[in-house]
């Protein structure tokens, strides 16, 4: 059968039937409507399941999810707030020697972040030397003046990082944004393994896959180097904001694979500088904080006091430093979507290299020529806020009414620090199965990166977003993505 | 254990005892007021449901619309869909503790509560079966697939602490109306009083058992406050709450003797060497009127212990 290039159908059987290339970089065919060569495998099984066999298999990945209660929660959302995260059926495969590149990129980021936020809330080495304006690091929503020279040992500020990399037409991987707060989403990158391996184990006799069950013990390995004073058997926590959070699923996921107790705020307790944690057998002190709770609501006496979440004193505590925590406190301001625009100086600045994985083109638009190009192009640019995360408060210009655009504008010229633009990318495009057949839709990969000190791990895997909705863009899942399992060849 | 998750089982049971009881005690009026329109007696159990906790009350309220009026009152109604929504709340807060077969019976059952209330004409008495047989199921899971361990025996605190406060209270409100004189059963509507007393116990037929359906309010009394095989009598139920207390006790490796152990063990001594005839000399009111002293006491105490300490006293301890 031949399929059709350039922008056709690929008629390789009639699961495809409605399967189009266009521009993007299509994961399975290249440009000819063959198949890449990572993908021959799956696709040779593919063609010749029945469609009703790849529904009553997508049927039993949808009641385990359901079944155990893998779920998260939409804010603003009036109908039934908890949801179960979409799984998409067929894996994402990558290649070894592009996991390496992947995997080379996002270390050499992550350590460059890491000595940069040493550097920002210490001597400020590259603000006096002008790569990175000092106004706008001070500036930055998620920028902490308390963490101002103020050094932890071990010194590691992001321990855990989620970077957003999508795979443009050529083919080449760039990075979207770097997520150095609280990431999520490592637990469906886990949970969707085991449904893969559960409801379609055959696709697993044709691939050679690197595993990733490891992440939980590498994390936990991870907390424990943080300890203070080098403690031998350190008490770990979890701390999450409650089970009214949207990922508390993954918090509950991640401390009972680490095998470490899940607290909430009211847990916690500071005495003379030291967290306890409150037990029936009494105060037990609490010597790592793997925190899944933001910034603002760590410690009302030193953040927002309004914050029922936190525990009064943390702050004092962390200072005194008698409790780690990770990832450190104000961490956000290396992954404002400003900084980022400079992240590829600081990784020349601090590194002397060149940038393995490179930036998306973006434009300042707190700088003049910038904001007058951008606000002539809004209907072709994404516009961010720079300090929100999850797909909020986006525009993403070619989708949107003009009633968006004016309101966007409005928003810009008021405060126009607080946006960015970037031209409206051309995501690459993964084979999904939507019931009544596979058509591509466009994804994103959220590796997790896991960093100790002056090495770091980046499991072999990651979170393959998808947008579900035909043509949409949008891979979060506060905004109706769904996920894939994603593979990692060996060879 | 984390106190919080501890004090979550202990409410979550303690909630869903207050439920089947209050079921219960609806079911028992239900059928009185069949008999006589006015049920006094009726009323006076009803008076021994506790309250809703505002917040959950709200939310049973929403659960219950107002003209879904059975022949209970909706208001008692609301109650009892409120101490279940309080019992899932709780539950809600401690899904990593407990069994996902425990998670899944109190949540269908929270829903069905849910149809039941929406549908306008259900009658009553299934609603109440069904809050019952609800909690029955719960309890039967929770034996069957929650390990017998530190949470475990917070649950059975909470249900125990709560059954033993209960049927103290009930014994002091009944006693109280009549007085201690009237001790002699003629008219078979005192008799169907009193039997209401020992149904809305769960425990009729274990009296008739024991004492034939000859029923004696003195003997009443002492089968619900001294019997050591009835699992509704205050002893049975200081017994167990005294087991618990010293196998938490135990699994913390806590040496010497608590204070919630020494009011669960002296109020387990009252009930195992008291005599029903010395209760009476003194004051059957005043008598149940101290099981429930004791019963906060214990709980206080509990809370103190493993919940709420101060600082000082864990850092001292």
């Amino acid at each position: 059968m031949a399929p059709v290039s350039g922008g056709g159908p690929v008629a390789v059987s009639p699961l495809f039937a409605s399967y189009r290339l266009d521009s993007s970089f299509d994961e399975m065919f290249d440009a000819d409507g063959q198949p890449r060569p990572p993908y021959r495998a799956l696709l040779a099984r593919l063609v010749d399941l029945p469609i009703e066999d790849m529904r009553r298999r997508q049927r039993e990945a949808d009641a385990a999810f359901l079944q155990q209660g893998i779920t998260f929660t939409v804010y603003g959302d009036k109908g039934g707030t908890e949801r179960v995260f979409p799984y998409d059926l067929l894996p994402r495969i990558l290649t070894n020697a592009e996991w390496e590149r992947i995997s080379r990129g996002l270390s050499q980021r992550l350590l460059a972040l890491n000595l940069f936020l040493r550097d920002i809330y210490g001597d400020g080495r590259i603000l006096t030397e002008g790569i990175v304006p000092r106004e706008l690091v001070v500036t930055a929503q998620h920028y902490r003046r308390e963490m101002r020279g103020l050094y932890h040992r071990p010194d590691v500020r992001i321990s855990v990082a989620g970077t957003d990399l999508v795979r443009l037409p050529d083919g080449s991987f760039s990075v979207l944004e770097d997520n150095l707060r609280v990431p999520s989403g490592v637990s469906y990158m886990l949970t969707n393994r085991q449904i893969t391996k559960r409801v379609f184990p055959q696709l697993f006799t044709d691939y050679e896959i690197q595993p990733i069950d490891h992440y939980a013990q590498t994390l936990l390995s991870t907390l424990r180097s943080l300890a203070p004073n080098q403690q031998a058997s350190p008490t770990i926590v979890v701390l999450t904001p409650g089970v009214f959070n949207s990922a508390y699923f993954e918090h509950a996921f991640l401390a009972r694979q680490m095998g470490v107790e899940l607290v909430e705020g009211r847990d916690l307790l500071v005495h003379d500088n030291i967290v306890y944690m409150r037990t029936t057998g009494g105060l037990r002190r609490v010597d790592v904080i793997y925190r899944r709770v933001d910034d603002d609501f760590l410690d009302p006496l030193a953040f927002r006091r309004d914050s029922a979440l936190g525990v009064a004193g943390l702050f004092n505590a962390y200072r005194a430093g008698s409790v780690a925590m990770a990832n450190a406190i104000g961490t956000g301001v290396a992954d404002d979507k400003a900084v980022y625009a400079y992240v590829p100086a600081i990784i020349k600045f601090y590194l002397s290299e060149e940038p393995i994985l490179p930036n998306v083109e973006t434009y300042l638009l707190g700088n003049d020529s910038d904001r007058a190009y951008a606000l002539e192009h809004l209907s072709e640019l994404v516009v961010k806020a720079v300090g929100e995360s999850g797909g909020y408060g986006m525009l993403i210009g070619p989708h949107s009414t003009t009633a968006e655009r004016e309101e966007f504008r409005r928003r810009i010229v008021a405060n126009p620090r607080n946006y960015i633009a970037q031209p409206t990318l051309a995501l690459s495009r993964c084979p999904s199965f939507l019931d009544d057949g596979i058509e591509p839709r466009h994804v994103d990969l959220r590796p997790y990166v896991l960093c100790n000190g002056d090495e770091c791990t980046v499991v072999p895997g990651g979170l393959t977003r998808v947008a579900l909705k035909r043509g949409s863009l949008v891979v979060n899942s506060s905004q109706g993505g769904g996920s894939k399992d994603t593979w990692v060849l060996a060879e | 254990m984390l106190s919080r998750v501890a004090d979550s089982f202990y409410w979550m049971r303690r909630y869903l005892e207050r439920a089947e009881h209050s079921a219960r005690v609806l079911d028992v009026h239900l059928s009185l007021s069949l008999d006589d329109p006015t049920d006094a007696v009726g009323r006076t159990l009803l008076s021994a449901i506790g309250e809703t906790p505002v917040e959950v009350g709200a939310q049973a309220a929403d659960v219950v619309p107002a003209e879904a009026t059975g022949r209970i009152d909706p208001a008692h109604r609301t109650a009892v869909v409120g101490f279940v929504v309080a019992a899932r709340e709780n539950a809600r807060q401690i899904r990593e503790h407990i069994s996902s077969d425990m998670w899944e019976q109190l949540n269908s059952m929270y829903l069905e509560l849910r149809n039941i209330g929406a549908v306008a004409d259900t009658d009553s008495s299934a609603f109440l079966r069904s809050v019952i047989e609800g909690t029955h199921l719960f309890h039967g899971i929770s034996e069957a697939t929650l390990s017998h361990g530190e949470g475990w025996h917070f649950m059975q605190l909470g249900r125990y602490i709560e059954r033993a406060t209960v049927t103290a209270t009930m014994l002091e409100d009944y006693f109280g109306e009549r007085g201690n004189t009237s001790f002699d059963v003629r008219d078979a509507g005192e008799y169907v009083e009193w039997v209401g007393l020992l149904r809305a116990c769960a425990a009729f037929e274990a009296y008739c058992r024991a004492h034939t359906a000859d029923v004696q309010p003195q003997r009443l009394a002492e089968f619900l406050l001294l019997n050591a095989e009835c699992p509704r009598s205050v002893r049975f139920a200081a017994d167990r709450i005294e087991d618990s207390l010293r196998a938490i006790a135990r699994g913390l490796g806590r040496q010497s003797t608590g204070r919630p152990e020494r009011f669960a063990g002296r109020l387990r001594a009252a009930l195992n060497f008291g005599t029903i005839d010395e209760i009476l000399e003194e004051s059957l009111i005043r008598y149940v009127e101290s099981i429930r002293r004791q019963c906060d006491q214990i709980h206080s105490a509990l809370n103190q212990t493993y919940i709420s300490y101060t600082i000082e006293a864990a850092i001292a301890r």
